[in-house]
Protein backbone atom coordinates (compact mmCIF):
# COMPACT_ATOMS: atom_id res chain seq x y z
CA UNK A 1 0.00 0.00 0.00
CA UNK A 2 1.02 3.48 -0.28
CA UNK A 3 1.14 5.77 2.56
CA UNK A 4 0.61 9.23 2.10
CA UNK A 5 1.87 11.24 5.36
CA UNK A 6 0.23 14.91 5.74
CA UNK A 7 1.54 17.85 6.25
CA UNK A 8 5.53 16.49 5.57
CA UNK A 9 4.27 14.76 1.95
CA UNK A 10 6.73 11.82 2.75
CA UNK A 11 5.44 8.79 1.07
CA UNK A 12 6.32 4.67 1.98
CA UNK A 13 5.12 2.12 0.58
CA UNK A 14 4.77 -0.91 2.78
CA UNK A 15 3.06 -4.84 1.52
CA UNK A 16 0.75 -6.87 3.62
CA UNK A 17 -2.53 -5.88 5.13
CA UNK A 18 -2.76 -4.45 8.36
CA UNK A 19 -5.81 -3.23 11.09
CA UNK A 20 -5.18 0.41 11.62
CA UNK A 21 -4.35 0.17 14.90
CA UNK A 22 -1.75 -2.30 13.69
CA UNK A 23 -0.50 -0.05 11.26
CA UNK A 24 0.01 2.80 13.29
CA UNK A 25 1.78 0.77 15.97
CA UNK A 26 4.27 0.09 13.44
CA UNK A 27 4.12 3.52 12.44
CA UNK A 28 5.34 4.54 16.04
CA UNK A 29 1.92 7.01 15.88
CA UNK A 30 -0.67 7.29 18.45
CA UNK A 31 -3.99 7.27 17.54
CA UNK A 32 -5.83 10.49 18.79
CA UNK A 33 -2.63 12.27 16.99
CA UNK A 34 -3.20 11.25 13.39
CA UNK A 35 -6.50 10.88 11.04
CA UNK A 36 -6.23 8.07 9.14
CA UNK A 37 -7.92 8.56 5.21
CA UNK A 38 -8.98 6.48 2.56
CA UNK A 39 -10.80 7.31 0.04
CA UNK A 40 -12.09 10.26 1.35
CA UNK A 41 -13.21 8.02 4.17
CA UNK A 42 -12.07 8.70 7.92
CA UNK A 43 -10.97 5.28 8.60
CA UNK A 44 -11.38 3.85 12.37
CA UNK A 45 -8.74 1.31 14.21
CA UNK A 46 -10.43 -1.40 13.66
CA UNK A 47 -10.27 -1.09 9.89
CA UNK A 48 -8.10 -3.27 7.22
CA UNK A 49 -5.94 -1.60 4.63
CA UNK A 50 -3.95 -3.87 2.55
CA UNK A 51 -1.78 -3.19 -1.02
CA UNK A 52 -4.45 -1.82 -2.78
CA UNK A 53 -4.88 1.14 -0.92
CA UNK A 54 -3.41 4.96 -0.62
CA UNK A 55 -3.84 5.68 2.80
CA UNK A 56 -3.30 9.54 3.94
CA UNK A 57 -2.00 10.08 7.55
CA UNK A 58 -2.69 13.59 8.38
CA UNK A 59 -1.11 14.73 11.66
CA UNK A 60 -3.55 16.46 14.00
CA UNK A 61 -1.19 17.92 16.47
CA UNK A 62 -0.30 21.87 15.38
CA UNK A 63 2.58 24.00 17.34
CA UNK A 64 3.51 27.20 17.94
CA UNK A 65 1.48 29.97 18.91
CA UNK A 66 -2.78 29.13 18.14
CA UNK B 1 4.35 -9.96 4.59
CA UNK B 2 1.99 -9.13 7.11
CA UNK B 3 -1.43 -10.29 7.08
CA UNK B 4 -4.06 -9.03 10.16
CA UNK B 5 -7.61 -9.33 9.96
CA UNK B 6 -10.49 -6.45 10.72
CA UNK B 7 -11.17 -6.28 14.57
CA UNK B 8 -15.24 -5.46 15.60
CA UNK B 9 -16.36 -2.59 13.59
CA UNK B 10 -17.21 0.08 16.62
CA UNK B 11 -20.63 1.53 16.15
CA UNK B 12 -22.01 4.92 16.84
CA UNK B 13 -22.93 5.38 20.91
CA UNK B 14 -25.70 7.32 20.03
CA UNK B 15 -27.53 5.42 16.92
CA UNK B 16 -25.58 2.02 16.81
CA UNK B 17 -25.02 3.09 12.73
CA UNK B 18 -21.25 2.32 11.75
CA UNK B 19 -18.60 4.62 13.62
CA UNK B 20 -16.41 6.82 11.51
CA UNK B 21 -14.86 8.68 14.76
CA UNK B 22 -13.33 6.90 17.70
CA UNK B 23 -12.92 9.09 21.16
CA UNK B 24 -10.48 6.93 23.23
CA UNK B 25 -10.79 9.61 26.11
CA UNK B 26 -14.28 8.87 26.34
CA UNK B 27 -14.32 5.09 25.49
CA UNK B 28 -16.75 6.04 22.85
CA UNK B 29 -17.15 6.15 18.80
CA UNK B 30 -19.81 8.25 16.64
CA UNK B 31 -21.02 7.25 13.38
CA UNK B 32 -20.60 11.16 10.90
CA UNK B 33 -24.12 12.70 12.06
CA UNK B 34 -23.84 12.02 15.61
CA UNK B 35 -20.16 13.76 16.17
CA UNK B 36 -21.21 16.76 14.50
CA UNK B 37 -23.92 17.42 16.79
CA UNK B 38 -21.56 15.54 19.61
CA UNK B 39 -19.48 18.59 18.41
CA UNK B 40 -21.93 20.93 18.57
CA UNK B 41 -23.53 20.29 21.84
CA UNK B 42 -19.77 19.96 23.22
CA UNK B 43 -19.27 23.89 21.87
CA UNK B 44 -22.70 25.37 22.90
CA UNK B 45 -22.11 24.14 26.18
CA UNK B 46 -18.61 25.69 26.51
CA UNK B 47 -19.98 28.60 25.57
CA UNK B 48 -23.45 28.25 28.02
CA UNK B 49 -21.48 27.29 31.30
CA UNK B 50 -18.57 30.04 31.01
CA UNK B 51 -21.28 32.36 29.85
CA UNK B 52 -19.01 33.27 26.64
CA UNK B 53 -21.11 35.43 24.74
CA UNK B 54 -24.84 35.61 24.13
CA UNK B 55 -26.63 35.21 20.35
CA UNK B 56 -27.59 39.41 20.59
CA UNK B 57 -23.51 39.91 21.01
CA UNK B 58 -20.90 40.29 17.39
CA UNK B 59 -18.46 38.04 17.88
CA UNK B 60 -15.27 38.44 15.97
CA UNK B 61 -13.34 35.08 15.12
CA UNK B 62 -9.88 34.84 14.69
CA UNK B 63 -9.06 32.80 11.79
CA UNK B 64 -5.85 31.63 11.20
CA UNK B 65 -6.83 29.45 8.08
CA UNK B 66 -6.37 26.54 10.56
CA UNK B 67 -8.68 23.81 11.50
CA UNK B 68 -9.48 24.97 14.66
CA UNK B 69 -9.78 28.52 13.66
CA UNK B 70 -11.78 27.73 10.82
CA UNK B 71 -14.09 24.55 12.59
CA UNK B 72 -14.62 27.25 15.18
CA UNK B 73 -16.13 29.64 12.51
CA UNK B 74 -18.19 27.07 11.00
CA UNK B 75 -19.97 25.64 14.62
CA UNK B 76 -20.65 29.59 15.89
CA UNK B 77 -22.39 30.16 12.41
CA UNK B 78 -24.02 26.60 12.59
CA UNK B 79 -25.12 27.32 16.23
CA UNK B 80 -26.83 30.89 15.35
CA UNK B 81 -24.08 33.42 16.50
CA UNK B 82 -23.67 37.00 14.68
CA UNK B 83 -20.26 36.44 13.21
CA UNK B 84 -17.15 38.49 11.65
CA UNK B 85 -14.16 36.33 10.75
CA UNK B 86 -10.62 38.24 11.68
CA UNK B 87 -7.07 36.99 9.87
CA UNK B 88 -3.90 38.30 10.36
CA UNK B 89 -1.42 38.19 7.65
CA UNK B 90 1.32 37.82 9.11
CA UNK B 91 3.82 38.25 5.95
CA UNK B 92 5.33 34.73 6.33
CA UNK B 93 5.79 34.05 2.53
CA UNK B 94 3.96 30.86 1.09
CA UNK B 95 2.60 29.97 4.33
CA UNK B 96 0.55 33.25 4.59
CA UNK B 97 -0.63 33.58 1.01
CA UNK B 98 -1.68 29.80 1.23
CA UNK B 99 -3.75 30.07 4.85
CA UNK B 100 -5.29 33.85 3.52
CA UNK B 101 -6.54 32.45 0.60
CA UNK B 102 -8.31 29.29 2.36
CA UNK B 103 -9.57 32.20 4.87
CA UNK B 104 -11.04 34.31 1.91
CA UNK B 105 -13.15 30.86 0.28
CA UNK B 106 -14.34 30.02 3.23
CA UNK B 107 -15.71 33.16 3.86
CA UNK B 108 -16.65 33.87 0.57
CA UNK B 109 -18.44 30.52 0.50
CA UNK B 110 -20.29 30.73 3.39
CA UNK B 111 -21.51 34.47 2.22
CA UNK B 112 -19.52 35.47 5.88
CA UNK B 113 -17.87 39.06 6.35
CA UNK B 114 -14.46 39.05 7.29
CA UNK B 115 -11.64 42.17 8.38
CA UNK B 116 -8.20 41.58 7.18
CA UNK B 117 -4.91 42.95 8.90
CA UNK B 118 -1.44 43.17 6.42
CA UNK B 119 1.34 42.52 8.72
CA UNK B 120 4.11 43.74 5.51
CA UNK B 121 1.58 46.46 4.78
CA UNK B 122 2.20 47.77 8.68
CA UNK B 123 5.20 47.68 8.03
CA UNK B 124 5.87 44.28 10.47
CA UNK B 125 5.95 41.38 8.54
CA UNK B 126 6.88 38.71 11.17
CA UNK B 127 10.18 37.47 9.57
CA UNK B 128 11.16 40.88 9.00
CA UNK B 129 10.68 41.90 13.22
CA UNK B 130 12.45 38.58 13.70
CA UNK B 131 15.02 39.44 11.69
CA UNK B 132 15.94 42.84 13.08
CA UNK B 133 14.89 42.48 16.91
CA UNK B 134 16.20 38.82 17.34
CA UNK B 135 13.03 38.33 19.15
CA UNK B 136 11.59 34.68 18.83
CA UNK B 137 9.22 34.64 16.58
CA UNK B 138 5.95 33.39 18.39
CA UNK B 139 6.91 35.59 21.24
CA UNK B 140 6.70 39.00 18.76
CA UNK B 141 4.11 36.92 16.41
CA UNK B 142 1.85 36.69 19.68
CA UNK B 143 2.64 40.18 20.67
CA UNK B 144 1.57 41.74 17.23
CA UNK B 145 -1.43 39.43 17.23
CA UNK B 146 -2.77 40.01 20.81
CA UNK B 147 -2.45 43.68 19.47
CA UNK B 148 -4.55 43.77 16.35
CA UNK B 149 -7.35 41.30 18.31
CA UNK B 150 -8.09 44.45 20.48
CA UNK B 151 -7.28 47.02 18.23
CA UNK B 152 -9.82 45.63 15.39
CA UNK B 153 -12.19 44.85 18.45
CA UNK B 154 -12.10 48.40 19.49
CA UNK B 155 -12.12 49.71 16.38
CA UNK B 156 -15.34 48.13 15.06
CA UNK B 157 -16.88 47.56 18.21
CA UNK B 158 -16.91 43.84 19.17
CA UNK B 159 -17.52 43.52 22.84
CA UNK B 160 -16.10 39.69 22.44
CA UNK B 161 -12.86 37.70 20.38
CA UNK B 162 -13.07 34.23 19.96
CA UNK B 163 -10.12 32.53 19.29
CA UNK B 164 -9.72 28.22 17.64
CA UNK B 165 -7.65 27.05 21.26
CA UNK B 166 -8.48 23.61 21.79
CA UNK B 167 -8.17 21.11 24.79
CA UNK B 168 -4.89 20.59 23.97
CA UNK B 169 -3.35 23.51 23.64
CA UNK B 170 -4.84 24.62 27.01
CA UNK B 171 -3.11 21.68 28.44
CA UNK B 172 0.28 21.95 27.27
CA UNK B 173 -0.31 25.69 28.32
CA UNK B 174 -1.29 24.76 31.61
CA UNK B 175 1.79 22.12 31.75
CA UNK B 176 4.01 24.68 31.18
CA UNK B 177 2.74 27.16 33.39
CA UNK B 178 2.89 24.25 36.36
CA UNK B 179 6.31 22.83 35.31
CA UNK B 180 7.55 26.73 36.07
CA UNK B 181 4.70 27.32 38.69
CA UNK B 182 4.36 30.78 36.75
CA UNK B 183 1.18 32.04 39.77
CA UNK B 184 0.58 34.84 37.38
CA UNK B 185 0.36 32.84 34.49
CA UNK B 186 -1.79 30.41 36.17
CA UNK B 187 -3.89 32.74 37.60
CA UNK B 188 -5.08 34.36 34.24
CA UNK B 189 -5.10 30.59 32.37
CA UNK B 190 -9.18 30.63 31.93
CA UNK B 191 -11.42 29.33 29.06
CA UNK B 192 -12.75 33.55 29.33
CA UNK B 193 -10.41 36.40 30.16
CA UNK B 194 -12.45 39.30 31.35
CA UNK B 195 -11.37 42.58 30.23
CA UNK B 196 -8.95 44.04 32.82
CA UNK B 197 -9.99 48.29 30.88
CA UNK B 198 -13.09 49.30 29.02
CA UNK B 199 -10.87 49.07 25.70
CA UNK B 200 -10.46 45.76 25.62
CA UNK B 201 -12.62 42.72 24.42
CA UNK B 202 -13.15 39.94 25.98
CA UNK B 203 -11.20 36.78 24.91
CA UNK B 204 -13.15 33.56 24.80
CA UNK B 205 -12.41 29.86 23.73
CA UNK B 206 -15.35 27.65 22.65
CA UNK B 207 -13.39 24.71 21.87
CA UNK B 208 -11.50 24.49 25.16
CA UNK B 209 -13.89 21.37 25.88
CA UNK B 210 -12.62 19.56 22.58
CA UNK B 211 -9.03 17.86 21.68
CA UNK B 212 -7.18 18.98 18.59
CA UNK B 213 -8.06 15.16 16.94
CA UNK B 214 -11.71 16.16 17.64
CA UNK B 215 -11.21 19.66 15.86
CA UNK B 216 -9.52 17.94 12.68
CA UNK B 217 -12.09 15.25 12.58
CA UNK B 218 -14.56 17.79 13.00
CA UNK B 219 -12.59 19.69 10.12
CA UNK B 220 -12.43 16.82 7.70
CA UNK B 221 -16.32 15.52 8.50
CA UNK B 222 -17.49 19.21 7.60
CA UNK B 223 -15.25 18.86 4.14
CA UNK B 224 -13.93 22.72 5.40
CA UNK B 225 -10.61 23.36 3.17
CA UNK B 226 -7.70 24.32 5.90
CA UNK B 227 -3.98 24.86 5.84
CA UNK B 228 -3.22 21.28 6.85
CA UNK B 229 0.95 22.53 6.57
CA UNK B 230 2.41 23.52 9.88
CA UNK B 231 3.61 27.28 10.69
CA UNK B 232 7.38 27.55 9.57
CA UNK B 233 7.85 29.02 13.17
CA UNK B 234 6.30 26.12 15.14
CA UNK B 235 9.08 23.98 14.66
CA UNK B 236 11.01 23.22 18.45
CA UNK B 237 8.53 25.40 19.88
CA UNK B 238 8.10 23.97 23.41
CA UNK B 239 4.31 23.40 23.14
CA UNK B 240 4.77 20.58 20.52
CA UNK B 241 7.08 19.08 23.29
CA UNK B 242 4.66 19.70 26.45
CA UNK B 243 1.62 18.10 23.69
CA UNK B 244 3.96 14.86 23.06
CA UNK B 245 4.00 14.42 26.79
CA UNK B 246 0.51 15.44 27.08
CA UNK B 247 -0.48 12.64 24.27
CA UNK B 248 1.82 9.51 25.67
CA UNK B 249 -0.13 10.15 28.88
CA UNK B 250 -3.17 10.43 27.07
CA UNK B 251 -2.65 6.98 25.00
CA UNK B 252 -1.82 4.91 28.57
CA UNK B 253 -4.21 6.78 30.30
CA UNK B 254 -7.12 7.78 28.07
CA UNK B 255 -9.40 11.10 29.29
CA UNK B 256 -5.73 12.79 30.94
CA UNK B 257 -5.87 15.73 29.16
CA UNK B 258 -9.56 16.62 30.32
CA UNK B 259 -9.58 15.97 33.72
CA UNK B 260 -5.62 17.98 33.94
CA UNK B 261 -7.71 21.01 32.11
CA UNK B 262 -11.08 20.81 33.31
CA UNK B 263 -10.78 20.20 36.58
CA UNK B 264 -7.98 22.76 37.08
CA UNK B 265 -10.57 25.19 35.86
CA UNK B 266 -13.26 23.45 38.66
CA UNK B 267 -10.99 23.31 41.38
CA UNK B 268 -7.70 25.04 40.91
CA UNK B 269 -8.07 28.36 39.28
CA UNK B 270 -10.49 29.62 41.95
CA UNK B 271 -8.10 29.25 43.96
CA UNK B 272 -4.89 31.02 42.44
CA UNK B 273 -6.83 34.26 41.17
CA UNK B 274 -4.80 36.95 42.45
CA UNK B 275 -5.26 40.47 42.91
CA UNK B 276 -5.41 42.25 39.51
CA UNK B 277 -2.21 43.43 38.13
CA UNK B 278 -3.99 47.03 38.85
CA UNK B 279 -5.80 48.90 36.03
CA UNK B 280 -3.92 49.62 32.88
CA UNK B 281 -2.87 52.79 32.41
CA UNK B 282 -2.65 53.72 28.14
CA UNK B 283 -0.27 53.36 26.10
CA UNK B 284 1.21 56.72 25.09
CA UNK B 285 1.60 55.56 21.41
CA UNK B 286 -1.16 53.43 20.06
CA UNK B 287 -3.64 54.77 23.07
CA UNK B 288 -4.65 50.63 23.60
CA UNK B 289 -4.55 49.80 27.28
CA UNK B 290 -1.02 48.96 28.73
CA UNK B 291 0.56 48.37 32.24
CA UNK B 292 3.55 50.29 30.51
CA UNK B 293 3.61 53.82 29.45
CA UNK B 294 4.49 51.95 25.77
CA UNK B 295 2.87 48.89 25.36
CA UNK B 296 4.66 45.92 23.98
CA UNK B 297 3.65 46.22 20.17
CA UNK B 298 4.49 49.51 20.01
CA UNK B 299 8.18 48.46 21.88
CA UNK B 300 8.46 46.04 19.41
CA UNK B 301 8.00 48.73 16.50
CA UNK B 302 10.38 50.87 17.66
CA UNK B 303 13.25 48.38 18.07
CA UNK B 304 11.92 47.11 14.42
CA UNK B 305 11.80 51.00 13.28
CA UNK B 306 15.13 51.93 14.98
CA UNK B 307 17.09 48.85 13.64
CA UNK B 308 15.92 49.05 10.30
CA UNK B 309 17.31 52.80 9.59
CA UNK B 310 20.39 51.95 11.41
CA UNK B 311 20.77 49.18 9.87
CA UNK B 312 23.87 49.09 7.02
CA UNK B 313 22.06 50.08 3.08
CA UNK B 314 22.64 46.86 1.61
CA UNK B 315 20.96 44.89 4.17
CA UNK B 316 17.87 43.09 3.19
CA UNK B 317 15.16 40.95 5.14
CA UNK B 318 15.91 37.32 4.10
CA UNK B 319 12.42 35.89 3.07
CA UNK B 320 11.39 32.63 4.72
Amino acid sequence: MRIVFLPSRKELELRGSYRVADLLRELKLLPGTVLVIRNNEMLTTEDLVDDTDTVEIRNVISGGAA
Amino acid sequence: MRTSRPGPKPRCKRCRAPAVVQLHSHHTAFCRDCFLFYFQRQVQRAIDSEHMFTREEPVLVAVSGGKDSLALWDVLQLLGYRTTGLYLNLGIGEYSTLSRAKVEAFARERNLPLLQVDFAAEGHAIPDVVALTRRPACSACGTAKRHHFDRVALEHGFPVVATGHNLDDEAARLLGNVLRWDMNYLARQSPVLMPSHEKFARKVKPLFRLSEYETAAYAFLRKIDYVVDECPNAAGASQLLYKDVLQRLEAEMPGTKQSFVLEFYRRARRLLFQEALGAPTTCSRCGLPSHRPICRFCSLLDEVTSKRTSAPPTSHTSPV
